[in-house]
Parts: structure tokens; C-alpha cells; sequence
């Protein structure tokens, strides 16, 4: 079983969020997810400045595998990147929760958070896979 | 009914992911593929292939019965232990699979075809076999490991007897020996040098180990992959399958046309798709900016349209490659376009061979 800390909130479709306060989230995807991808070779960011909705397709992770769509969980504007994923998108393998996050949204509704799932909720709705 | 090697506690026991292929129950990795990859372009990395269907054809009419059943000419193999690469074809002309044959004597040839075609392959031979005087026999009591990089004959020299040091000393590219219980060839599926190895089971999960003990990285499906596609090497059933000429899956070289009365299966079909230029070919294509190619994927030429085969990212290379069959009039050095979720993206053609001994060779 793969480490899903309590302390994060979760989609169904494996993105993490954590809650930095001042209605701002940073956002990666799990180590569950990373491990289903397999070795990344490319991720492709959002940019700073973009407004994005709850469920839009705003980021792109490539595996060696496969291309996979990472959805906004909450509605806001992207005030961040990680560019360092640019040189070595490896780091979503090796830390998944860490250095390997995406982006950083803006809420436009910080109350959003409470509609998204516990590590409990999380590790249930991988159960059902 | 999943099958498993005989090597399958040795993968779990080195932390791999293990997948179904084909039913067998295969590692993808241990951990890292793309780590796996560089493992053998800079080292030595293994491979178990244990899954793959190893057939012995022996009999006074085994050499007639081979220069039938497939598109090169076993009759250039004259010296023990030599081997060639060919495809067995139905009688339209598509390849049923593709294959290695090792010659030992006229009356004595070892073929080792793969696994996801194994019921066919057999049922093909056995009904192209009628009247001929020879016996079929498939050697399931045996493990494969393929031993691969440069450093990997060294490493297995460390594990090998006097004699079969000796035996392997050498010894060309595409040649087999059996020396002691070992059957050593110098064939692969990377692009780099090494062995591949017929081991019996009862000593495999042993000879794994030493392997593991000199330093050789297990490998998964995952880094096979990408290998054989850097190296330009098909896969069957996603290259080539039943509906294509090998003239259209860059296995043109692997037929013997001469001499001209030897009557193998699907001649004549080849003969006409020959004469008339019609049939597509397989190319490489590389993409330099992000993206990874994937199979099936639509390439967009002034010729008309083709298809990616085999997409990856290329570890050594640092971008994408593919396999694409595109129509003739393609040529190296071409640009074309392919149709990448839902936008087109430029890629180079190039001859399909990408890297060979670490090296890029396009």
C-alpha cells in the first residue's frame, strides 16, 4: 500500500492539495498515481496566470507509458509552477508529495477544500480501482 | 491461467512490478526503467526471457522442411552454431511471427520464436510439417536470461567454466554454443553487445543469482522496450502481425530471394508486392520537442497517411522515437507530421535504427 498522508486533501483522480493557507493550494499528484505512471519524461504546466475550473484538464504528466491528464481540483488562478520539473520531471517519482508538485492555485473559494476527500476517502476510492 | 517463470521468486525477491504479458506474469521493472535502460547502455543489465517458446526441429528433412517454412535461406548456415534472424509467413503473405534459427546440422536446427504467438506458431509448423521426415519439439524445461551491455560478457565470463570460456571466446555476433549446461549465444534485443542464455530450470534461479551477485541490473519488460525500439528492433504484434508484408516491417533483409526455385511460403505473394512497389515501409521518426510518439498514432505525409507502430521516449536519446509505417515515397530526412492529442507536431524521418553500442546512430 503507498503513502497517502493525512494531513492532504485528495481527488479521485489522484491529484493531492495542500492547504497553504490564505486560501492558496499547492497541488501534485500521488505516489499511487506516479506508481501506475511509471518513469515521467515530461510534464507539461499550466501557466502562471491561467484561471481554471474545478475538473478542467490543465496540466499534462508523460510516462514512459502513457500520457495522463491532471484535472484542476478546485476552481482559482494558477499563481505558481514547479519549473524545476522542466530538467527533472523524475522528481514526481522519487517525491511524489514533495518536490515533485505542480502548481499552485489561488481558491476563488476556499470553503472548495471540504467538498475534496480525506486520506481515508482517498485510500477507499483507490480500493475500487 | 497465469504462468510464471521460473525465475518469478527471484523478480519479487528484487522488488519487481510484475504485469501480465500475454499470460505470463513478467516484471515491467524494479523500480526505475528508465535507470534499468541506462544499466545497459552503460553496464550490464539481464532480462528474463524465459517466457520465450524455444522449438527444436531435428530429422533428416529438417533442413527441406525450414527452406519452406521460412523467408531466409537456412542453407547459408554452414558452420555449427550460426544463426539467422527471419519471419514465417502465412500463405498470404503476413507474418505469422518472426524468429531466430540455430543451426547445429543439416538434420538439427534450434528455433526460439515468441511467446504471445506460441499455439499458433506450433500449429503452423506442426500442419507445414506433413510429409516431412522430422520431429517438432518444444524445450519448456528450460530458462532464458539475456545478458546485455558492454560490460556484459565480461560479467558472465566471471560465472562461466574453463571450457566454457573457451567455447564462447570470440565467438561472432548471432552464434550459439552449448557447453556444459549452458547454451550461450551472442544474440540480444538492445542494440548491445552480449549473451542470451538457455539455462535449465533447475540451475536458473542459481545462475540469476551470480548474476546478480557481478553486479548485472535485472530489467524488466519496461527497459526492454525501450531498447529494442532505440536499437530499431520489432515488436511483434505491434510492427508486424499477421495482415503485414514483411516488406512493410522493414524485414525485407531477412528474406532470400536466391535461389530463385527454393519455394517458400508466401513467395510468390512477396514476388508481386516486389515487382509492383506497392507495399508501405517502416521508418524511424524522431521528435526533438516534448511529446512521446505512441503507437497507433496518425502521421500526416504529402503521400497519404501512416501510421506509428512503436512510440517511445528514447532514455539515451532524451527525446521521442517511433516506428511508423508511412508510404514508399517517404524518404530519410523527410519532415512530416503526426497527430499528437489533437494537434499535429513535426517529426524527422529517419532510417529505423536509433542507438547501437550506447551510441546514436541516425
Amino acid at each position: 500500500m503507498s503513502n497517502i498522508p493525512s494531513e492532504l486533501k485528495y481527488a479521485t483522480s489522484h491529484e493531492w492539495i495542500r492547504n497553504e493557507g490564505n486560501g492558496i493550494v499547492t497541488v501534485g499528484i500521488t505516489e499511487h498515481a506516479q506508481d501506475l505512471l511509471g518513469d515521467m519524461v515530461f510534464v507539461e504546466l499550466p501557466d502562471v496566470g491561467d484561471n481554471v475550473t474545478t475538473g478542467d484538464d490543465i496540466c499534462v504528466a508523460e510516462s514512459v507509458k502513457a500520457a495522463s491528464d491532471i484535472y484542476a481540483p478546485v476552481t482559482g488562478e494558477v499563481i505558481e509552477i514547479n519549473e524545476e520539473l522542466e530538467d527533472a520531471p523524475e522528481l514526481v517519482n522519487s517525491d511524489a508529495f514533495g518536490g515533485g508538485w505542480l502548481f499552485k492555485i489561488k481558491m476563488e473559494d476556499a470553503g472548495e477544500l471540504e467538498s475534496l476527500l480525506d486520506a481515508q476517502g482517498y485510500a477507499n476510492s483507490i480500493d475500487e480501482d | 491461467m497465469t504462468n510464471k517463470t521460473v525465475l518469478h521468486a527471484k523478480h519479487l525477491a528484487s522488488g519487481a512490478k510484475m504485469v501480465d504479458f500475454y499470460g505470463w506474469e513478467m516484471p515491467i521493472n524494479y523500480g526505475s526503467q528508465i535507470e534499468e535502460h541506462h544499466a545497459v547502455r552503460q553496464s550490464a543489465g539481464m532480462f528474463d526471457v524465459s517466457h520465450m517458446t524455444i522449438v527444436d526441429i531435428q530429422g533428416s528433412d529438417a533442413k527441406a522442411f525450414l527452406r519452406h517454412l521460412v523467408i531466409n535461406d537456412v542453407a547459408k548456415l554452414t558452420v555449427a552454431g550460426k544463426a539467422l534472424y527471419t519471419g514465417m509467413l502465412n500463405k498470404e503473405g503476413g507474418v505469422i511471427d518472426d524468429l531466430i534459427i540455430y543451426f547445429f546440422s543439416d538434420t538439427n536446427y534450434r528455433l526460439v520464436v515468441n511467446s504471445a504467438t506460441r499455439e499458433k506458431d506450433l500449429a503452423w509448423m506442426n500442419k507445414q510439417a506433413r510429409g516431412f521426415d522430422l520431429a517438432i519439439t518444444e524445450r519448456p524445461e528450460f530458462g532464458m536470461i539475456a545478458v546485455q551491455g558492454p560490460q556484459a560478457k565480461a560479467k558472465v565470463a566471471e560465472l562461466l567454466t574453463a571450457e566454457q570460456i573457451v567455447a564462447v571466446d570470440g565467438m561472432k555476433p548471432f552464434f550459439g554454443v552449448q557447453v556444459g549446461d549452458l547454451f550461450i549465444a551472442t544474440t540480444g534485443y538492445t542494440g548491445e553487445d552480449g549473451y542470451e542464455i538457455i539455462v535449465p530450470d533447475s540451475a536458473a534461479e542459481d545462475f540469476w543469482q551470480k548474476l546478480l551477485n557481478v553486479g548485472v541490473t535485472p530489467c524488466g519488460l519496461g527497459a526492454r522496450d525501450t531498447l529494442r525500439l532505440e536499437a530499431g528492433m520489432n515488436l511483434y504484434g505491434l510492427d508486424m502481425d499477421e495482415t503485414v508484408s514483411p516488406l512493410a516491417a522493414n524485414m525485407a533483409w531477412t528474406i532470400s530471394w536466391e535461389p530463385s526455385e527454393r519455394n517458400f511460403i508466401g513467395r510468390e505473394v512477396l514476388a508481386t508486392q516486389k515487382a509492383e512497389g506497392s507495399q508501405p515501409k517502416l521508418v524511424g521518426l524522431i521528435l526533438t520537442e516534448k511529446g512521446v510518439l505512441r503507437s497507433h498514432q496518425v502521421v500526416v505525409t504529402e503521400f497519404g497517411k501512416g501510421e506509428i507502430t512503436s512510440g517511445t521516449f528514447s532514455p539515451t536519446l532524451g527525446h521521442s522515437i517511433a516506428l511508423a509505417r508511412v508510404p514508399r515515397s517517404v524518404k530519410v530526412g523527410d519532415t512530416l507530421e503526426v497527430e499528437m492529442r489533437k494537434k499535429l507536431v513535426k517529426v524527422q524521418v529517419t532510417k529505423p535504427s536509433f542507438v547501437r553500442n550506447g551510441k546514436k546512430v541516425f
